[in-house]
């Protein structure tokens, strides 16, 4: 099979280049983390509990374009589709300590958890509490009484943002922390694959479909879904995937949500639209009331193509970190 | 002969076992495709590469213990991934385990059975769940239990018990890490992080059995 093409120099300098792209684009509010591969706000306010993401790289603008006002305040970046080391989310999290604690929010998959687990502990011998909230919205990957064994895919937005808010507002990291994990016990998310992204360092695909077929529920880096199928219209698309969200939480009449529809690499917005649409029917039919719609590239997989459905319910209190304004490289709101 | 080897000897152990799992990385590789994302052997081999240029920066050490931690520093920080997690968490495990400047048939096996305790805490698999830990679990308990017969003899059983360990995991199930996901799929391939345990008690054997080559047990 022909070498997948991509635009970049030596595939082994990629995440650092891309950390370098990232802190050019910021005009000034970005910085590297010296010595390591993570990137930083230039100005983290003293006293402020401080929020430090990150995972494999590869799935921009997840999660580095998310480092900001009012969301994280440092992201440490792996190999490709691999976690971080120890050392870089251990030289992170000193970087950003304002002496009130740091909250990690990461994805759930066992080389992050290890990794992140280490630096944790060697923050706690220099005297740094930190605590960690894992993202495990797919409920493709494990049914919800083994929700702890669930990957993270798109919905890492949302607990960005809502952990991003928490940390900005709350007296100290245990309040932060309670709203990071009421916003990772209400986020659900269901993704599709399409087409398979590639490998930048060897150019082979992560996985291999039919030229007519889709897998719903694959996960990021082709982890087996729950359903390998030929192709179907997006509207029968749609409502199975709303169907496998909304009966899982559950989400009930009355609710009020966010909803993200994440493309994954390769999926344009004229394909997500008319899932948006069918959507939309669908939650206004059981009376399921969407508070905002988030669309486009939050987390990827190289030109994966497919997309990744989210919801997350809001009660007042989540709404409130939900609606905060942010500025990042990835999403503003203001 | 000495009742075990001195820090230079345990030095060139372990540098011993970096080059093992080096020329090994393609066999690594091989075996992650069939059953991971490919990358073990890549990451191993970058780990290793970076544990013998901290041991040859030559940093002063006290115990067999110092130079355990400083392999499993440079695997932490170096590997990346899960395995890179992992095999760090087994090196300073061991390290904690071998408090001497003299690595006996004692210590050795008390450095492997924390380094296996360590590696159970950090990633919670279990013997049977298909990981590396189903290669080291039996290598701890053989050292152990041959530990009377002087060090050579011990290092011997636990990489044979290694060998074994990580051929048995052809049969098994991946029960936690990536390959998890592939459940049943993942039957008839050995697990790549138990052929680099195996691979790693293989180097240290070779690199005890050449320096103390007339230390045959009684009997």
């Amino acid at each position: 099979m022909a070498r997948v093409k991509k635009i970049v120099n030596d595939p082994h300098h990629i995440v650092e280049e891309v950390i370098e792209g990232f802190v050019l684009a910021s005009h000034g509010s970005l910085r590297k983390v010296e010595g390591v591969n993570a990137l930083m706000r230039a100005h983290v306010p003293e006293g402020k509990v401080a929020l430090l993401i990150g995972g494999g790289s590869g799935h921009e603008p997840m999660y580095t374009a998310f480092v900001g006002e009012n969301l994280a305040d440092a992201s440490v970046c792996g190999h490709i589709f691999a976690a971080p080391t120890p050392d870089i989310i251990f030289e992170a999290t000193k970087a950003v300590h304002r002496g009130n604690g740091v909250l990690y929010v990461y994805g759930n998959y066992a080389g992050d958890i290890m990794n992140f687990d280490i630096a944790a502990e060697m923050a706690a011998a220099e005297g740094i509490t930190v605590k960690t909230a894992r993202v495990m919205d797919d409920v493709a990957s494990a049914p919800p009484e083994r929700m702890d064994q669930r990957r993270g895919i798109g919905g890492a937005f949302y607990q960005v943002k809502i952990a991003g808010a928490a940390c900005a507002t709350a007296p100290d990291l245990d309040a932060a922390y309670r709203i990071a994990l009421k916003a990772q016990a209400s986020i659900r998310s269901i993704g599709v694959a399409v087409a398979a992204g590639s490998l930048p360092e060897t150019g082979e695909p992560t996985f291999l479909l039919g030229d007519d077929e889709i897998e719903i529920g694959m996960g990021a880096h082709g982890e087996p879904g729950v359903q390998r199928r030929k192709l179907i219209p997006a509207d029968a698309l749609t409502e199975e995937m709303v169907d496998l969200l909304v009966n899982d939480l559950p989400f009930r009449r009355g609710d009020r949500v966010a909803l993200l529809l994440n493309d994954l690499g390769a999926t344009t917005l004229m394909e997500l639209m008319i899932v948006n649409r069918k959507a939309r029917m669908l939650l206004d039919q059981q009376g399921i009331v969407v508070h905002e719609t988030q669309f486009g590239s939050y987390l990827t997989c190289q030109e994966m193509a497919g997309f990744s459905l989210s919801l997350i319910r809001l009660d007042d209190e989540l709404t409130r970190y939900v609606d905060l304004p942010a500025t990042s490289l990835g999403y503003a709101r203001r | 002969m000495a009742e075990g080897l001195d820090l230079d000897a345990t030095r060139a152990m372990l540098r011993h076992v970096a080059e093992v799992v080096i020329a090994n990385e393609p066999a690594l590789t091989k075996a992650d495709q069939a059953i991971g994302d490919g990358d073990h052997g890549v990451g191993m081999s970058r780990g290793f590469r970076a544990v013998i240029a901290a041991l040859d920066a030559g940093r002063p050490a006290a115990t067999a213990g110092d130079l355990l931690q400083v392999t499993a520093t440079a695997i932490l920080t170096k590997a990346g991934g899960a395995s890179g997690a992992i095999f760090g968490t087994f090196f300073s495990g061991a390290a904690k385990g071998a408090g001497g400047a003299v690595l006996s048939a004692a210590l050795f096996g008390r450095a492997l059975r924390e380094g296996l305790r360590a590696v159970q805490a950090r990633g919670q698999a279990k013997p049977g769940d298909k990981t590396m830990v189903d290669a080291l679990a039996p290598a701890a308990d053989a050292a152990e239990a041959s530990a009377a017969a002087g060090l050579r003899a011990a290092a011997q059983a636990a990489a044979e018990a290694a060998a074994e360990g990580a051929r048995a995991t052809q049969g098994m199930v991946a029960k936690v890490g990536k390959a998890r996901a592939l459940g049943e799929r993942s039957v008839d391939r050995i697990d790549p992080g138990a052929l680099t345990m195996s691979l790693i008690l293989r180097g240290m054997a070779e690199s005890i059995t050449r320096v103390s080559p007339d230390a045959e047990p009684d009997g």
